[in-house]
């Protein structure tokens, strides 16, 4: 059986703007990812720590706070030296063009602005992380004490938005 | 024509849209009429302006008298660049200051913390000490102006530096006016910027409630925040309720304190954001009126007028900013802006249309700064008091927002008050349930953003942006160091064994946060004094 993709959605840094990391993190939990959400005032080190302990395909990085040109690059660095390199790294927030453009080519996979809408992100995950997991490895979850794995809830915000009106 | 005939000649019409329901969902009917305010009494619902329950606004003559402050919210790099913005803005015609300090700043920290790397100056001004202080307000009397500071945990420590530097400008604390921001139940519902848990936190509170009280009697000591709630997600009822419910929350700390309401409250101010849903917004600013009058008065026994008028700041909404299509921002600003104006807010910061790339540049700020210009001098809207009143719309939605804000209340107080309902989660849940429907509202195109969802372009906007230089974490660092090797460190020691013993003792902490501050205690050495003995807080984590 294929293994459903693990996303990690870390906001590193002192930025405390979650609303779009938690609705990115809601988004790929309806689309049946698993995700784990890292909560606020992450150092890149514990951000790290939890995406290699729960052995994620995908790391994305929300940040708000214009300190995406320190933070980025050093989350990058980590991975390497911990030698998990290929997870993905994708980011969003409120990023110069330019900045952009600088973190792609260090390595960041894709950088989502403002206005994305969450499908756009799904399906980019899918059509770039979806083939992980063939090989038979299966993710240790649950380790991490500070960090919550949700699953699919059967009444979700969709259904609840339906209902009010 | 008879109402029942005109209803079927509607019926009998095509409408353009299934869904026609407000930007937080209340629905919107076609038409509204004197049966949609049945039992309405202009006296008795609205007031004159300056009369019980405010309504139509709080001052007698409103803008007819004097215009709403405009007060664009301001800071970046070191204190010098920040310094020099403002004196572009007073140059131009704003007639307040609010500063933005850098996230170090917001929690408390110095700008060497490891914490703060990257952070230092980016998305507001690096304060680490009265040193910094005196830089920021340098050729700006503090007597000709008034100053807000958006800053919460350390909020007490700010204050204190202000007073300092009043000092140096030989002028007493007690002609200081300004606002401090100071509210934290929203913090750990929605702006998430926190050092303590809940409760020190409302002890320091209380401490400035009652200090100001005395010493520093013309200054805001807590500006109770919706503002932050809405950018966070929520709708406009959640907005008015939490926030008017954390108000009410922070008058019954002040009382429990063994302070006379009618001593600290008339102090108490408010901040909302200006949205998308221009009827919305005007009716929610005089539903937060009506509320705070009537709860004031008969719940908690303020006899004294100034503790239930609310008098209140509006931004207009960061969250509705694009970055498709960035002038567009420039008008969506303007409509929200003229929502504040009607709704009867005392001072106004318009947005910048380039915000959603980065801080504003001098031409995007002075744009904004226009805005209101062009709205105060232009337009006309400010010659006559109140104009929406008495609207079948505005009245029906007015009286609906209140009515659903007490829903809420009721809720909260069932859950144990607002404390409890943070430590469950509720706030969060509620705002974060909110910002996930509405996401899926415009993905499913049944609420529309220009150059997001409709209309939109494939070009990407080339829009020059404000750059932070690199260096400003550098020099601000090699200022504080030299601040640490240059100051009396004996002195500052001692302050700050002094500052824990009155946390220790549960004394009152702003006269020895003064001490600290005179002494060039950096704010990150009074913040961690603190929390070894408050500790910190860690949030439930939830989405």
């Amino acid at each position: 059986m294929e293994r459903k993709i693990r996303v990690l959605v870390g906001k590193p840094g002192l930025d405390g703007h979650d609303r779009g990391a938690k609705v990115v993190a809601a988004a790929l939990r309806d689309a049946g990812m698993e995700v784990i959400y890292t909560g606020l005032h992450q150092t890149c080190e514990s951000i790290v720590d939890a995406a290699i302990q729960e052995d994620v395909q995908v790391v994305g990085l929300s940040i708000l706070s214009g300190a995406h040109m320190t933070i980025l690059p050093r989350i990058l660095k980590l991975l390497k030296t911990r030698k998990a390199g290929d997870m993905i790294v994708i980011g969003g927030g409120i990023i110069p063009a330019d900045d952009a453009k600088k973190l792609e080519k260090m390595g960041v996979r894709r950088l989502f602005g403002p206005g994305t809408p969450t499908v756009e992100i799904v399906d980019w995950i899918r059509a770039n992380a979806g083939k992980v997991g063939k090989s038979g490895k299966v993710g240790k979850s649950g380790k991490v004490p500070r960090h919550q794995t949700v699953k699919k809830k059967k009444a979700t915000a969709v259904a609840r938005w339906r209902k009010k009106k | 024509m008879k109402r029942a005939k005109w209803d079927a000649k509607f019926k009998a019409c095509r409408e353009r849209d299934i869904d026609f329901s407000t930007v937080s969902g209340l629905p919107v009917r076609p038409l509204y009429t004197p049966a949609d305010i049945a039992g309405f009494e202009h006296d008795r619902d609205l007031g004159y302006p300056g009369e019980f329950p405010y309504v139509r606004g709080v001052q007698t003559s409103m803008y007819r008298g004097r215009l709403w402050t405009m007060r664009q919210f301001s800071g970046f790099g070191t204190a010098g660049d920040t310094n020099r913005r403002y004196k572009y803005l007073l140059k131009h015609g704003q007639t307040g200051l609010s500063v933005a300090f850098d996230f170090p700043t917001l929690y408390g920290r110095d700008s060497d913390d490891p914490f703060a790397r990257g952070e230092v100056g980016k998305c507001g001004v690096a304060i680490d000490s009265l040193q910094d202080m005196e830089t920021l307000f340098s050729s700006i009397p503090l007597d000709k102006i008034s100053t807000s500071m958006t800053i919460n945990p350390p909020a007490a420590m700010l204050l204190a530096m202000y007073i300092a530097v009043g000092e140096k400008q030989k002028l007493p604390a007690h002609i200081l006016t300004g606002t401090i921001q100071n509210d934290m139940l929203k913090e750990y519902q929605a702006q998430k910027t926190w050092i303590y848990p809940p409760e020190p936190s409302l002890k320091i509170i209380a401490d400035i409630l009652e200090y100001c009280a005395e010493r520093v009697p013309r200054w805001n000591t807590i500006s109770i925040s919706g503002y932050h709630i809405r950018e966070a997600g929520s709708t406009a009822v959640q907005e008015l309720a939490f926030t008017l419910k954390n108000g009410f929350t922070y008058v019954e700390r002040g009382i429990s304190a063994g302070l006379p309401v009618d001593k600290f409250a008339p102090r108490l101010s408010f901040f909302f954001n200006a949205h998308l849903d221009f009827f919305e917004e005007i009716a929610k600013y005089r539903a937060a009126r009506r509320i705070w009058a009537h709860t004031m008065r008969d719940k908690y026994g303020a006899q004294d007028p100034r503790s239930y008028l609310m008098r209140f700041h509006t931004q207009t909404a960061g969250c509705t900013l694009t970055a498709q299509q960035p002038e567009n921002n420039i008008v969506r600003t303007a409509y929200q802006a003229l929502s504040a104006v009607l709704g009867g807010t005392q001072s106004l910061h318009t947005n910048s249309m380039d915000e959603s790339y980065a801080l504003p540049t001098e031409k995007a700020v002075k744009i904004a700064l226009r805005t209101q210009q062009l709205l105060a001098y232009e337009t006309g809207v400010p010659n006559t008091i109140d104009p929406m009143a008495g609207s079948y719309y505005v009245e029906a939605l007015t009286n609906e927002l209140e009515r659903e804000a007490y829903k809420y209340f009721e809720k909260i107080d069932k859950m144990g008050g607002v404390i409890p309902a943070i430590e469950k989660g509720y706030f969060q849940k509620e705002i974060s349930r909110s910002a996930y429907s509405y996401q899926v509202a415009l993905e499913r195109q049944r609420k529309h953003h220009v150059g997001v969802n409709i209309f939109t372009e494939d070009e990407k906007p080339a829009i020059e942006t404000l750059k932070i230089p690199p260096a400003v974490e550098k020099v601000q660092i090699a200022k504080l160091r030299r601040l640490r090797r240059e100051r009396n460190n004996q002195r500052v020691k001692e302050k700050l064994r002094l500052l824990r013993k009155a946390a220790k003792d549960g004394e009152n902490l702003m006269p020895r946060i003064l001490d600290c501050v005179r002494a060039y205690a950096t704010l990150g050495e009074m913040c961690s004094t603190l929390k070894e003995e408050y500790g910190v807080y860690r949030e439930p984590i939830i989405f």
